[in-house]
């Protein structure tokens, strides 16, 4: 039996708008989700409380546009619904955010490359038609900045530290690198927020974002992008990997289990 | 905790005019890193408006060996404390 059939109440977006507003808030509500197991299990208490503060910061994010969509168009009864009662093949983040926490590198170079693109996707935002949405982005660039600050600081580290440090950077850099194609991918969705001046194009910045994040790698021991013959993508389509399986079955526990469930 | 980490200090000013005052320790790698870890512990609930950092190794601190000789003679001195004015009801931080 699929338990979740009982319980599903939200319906997918039918207007480009929410559609685009539902995959900014799943990045955050994902990414936000994977950082929060590093909850006790840091390497050092600073950090541990550093990742989790980053944690909330993104579900915060989330919460703001959940509860956005929903006054637009009625998906779910509220945010909770919204959030953490989708099947699998409904949330549209990006693959890179559900990518495992392997080690500490992998944290952090995660971050890296999402927060430096968060920057430039919210920035698009800051004229938007919809003054809310607009709101909202200005509220979590201050978050992000942060963010990416905390980030780059440990990626240069890490990359011009020790043999083992720099080691596991590139080991890190290998197996995430390929799914950053997606963060810039154009589809209807997106053409469509362009076009009712939801948001500026920010998908023409990849070149730059490119630059600047391999500017930044270079400088962490040197640190050299793989060359990725295919870019691999779907999240924006729910055609998701493993690993997001596994975060949905921790994240949506409770609300399936007692539906309606409030803290 | 490895060798790497040093003990910092943090002082903390929750907001202009008043003076920084201390907060706790956080352990970091340098300073940049003493910096975020001490917003990330002692800030989170808006707490403040400037930090300043300092390696607790650098703080000089008197002996308690010599407590009785450096603290003791204010003990009897009452006419030091500025207990004989009456402060104005508009004052806030004295």
């Amino acid at each position: 039996m699929n338990i979740a059939e009982n319980y599903i109440g939200a319906t997918t977006p039918s207007s480009p708008k929410t559609a685009y507003m539902l995959r900014l808030a799943d990045n955050a509500l994902i990414l936000g989700q994977r950082l929060s197991e590093m909850c006790g299990h840091a390497p050092e208490m600073e950090l541990d409380l550093a990742l989790t503060n980053i944690s909330l910061d993104l579900i915060g994010q989330a919460k703001l546009l959940f509860e956005h969509i929903l006054t637009l168009e009625d998906l779910a009864p509220n945010a909770d619904v919204l959030a953490l009662t989708r099947p699998q093949d409904q949330y549209t983040n990006l693959l890179l955010v559900a990518q495992p926490n392997v080690d500490f590198a992998h944290i952090v170079l995660r971050q890296y490359l999402f927060s430096t693109m968060q920057k430039i996707q919210y920035e698009a935002l800051l004229g938007s038609s919809d003054k809310t949405l607009a709101a909202i982005a200005e509220k979590s660039l201050k978050e992000i900045a942060y963010h990416i600050r905390f980030a780059k600081s440990w990626v240069l580290r890490l990359g011009d530290g020790t043999p083992e440090s720099s080691e596991r950077m590139a080991d890190a850099l290998d197996c995430l690198w390929r799914f950053t194609g997606e963060m810039f991918e154009r589809d209807n969705i997106i053409e469509q927020a362009e076009v009712s001046g939801l948001s500026t194009d920010f998908t023409s910045s990849y070149e730059d974002w490119q630059m600047e994040v391999k500017d930044g790698l270079a400088e962490a021991g040197g640190l050299v992008a793989p060359e990725v013959g295919q870019m691999i993508m779907g999240g924006h389509k729910g055609q998701h990997d493993e690993h997001l399986g596994h975060i949905l079955s921790d994240m949506q526990f409770m609300q399936l289990r007692h539906p309606g469930l409030q803290w | 905790m490895t060798k790497n980490w040093h003990l910092y200090e943090v002082f903390i000013r929750s907001k202009n005019g008043l003076a920084h005052k201390h907060a706790g320790s956080v352990h970091a790698q340098d300073a940049e890193t003493a910096v975020l870890s001490a917003r990330d512990l002692y800030t989170r609930r808006g707490e403040a408006s400037s930090l300043w950092i300092m390696k607790s190794a650098d703080i000089i601190a008197s002996d308690p060996g010599e407590v009785g000789e450096l603290f003791d003679p204010a003990d009897d001195k009452i006419y030091r404390h500025p207990t004989f004015y009456t402060v104005p009801d508009g004052v806030k931080n004295m």
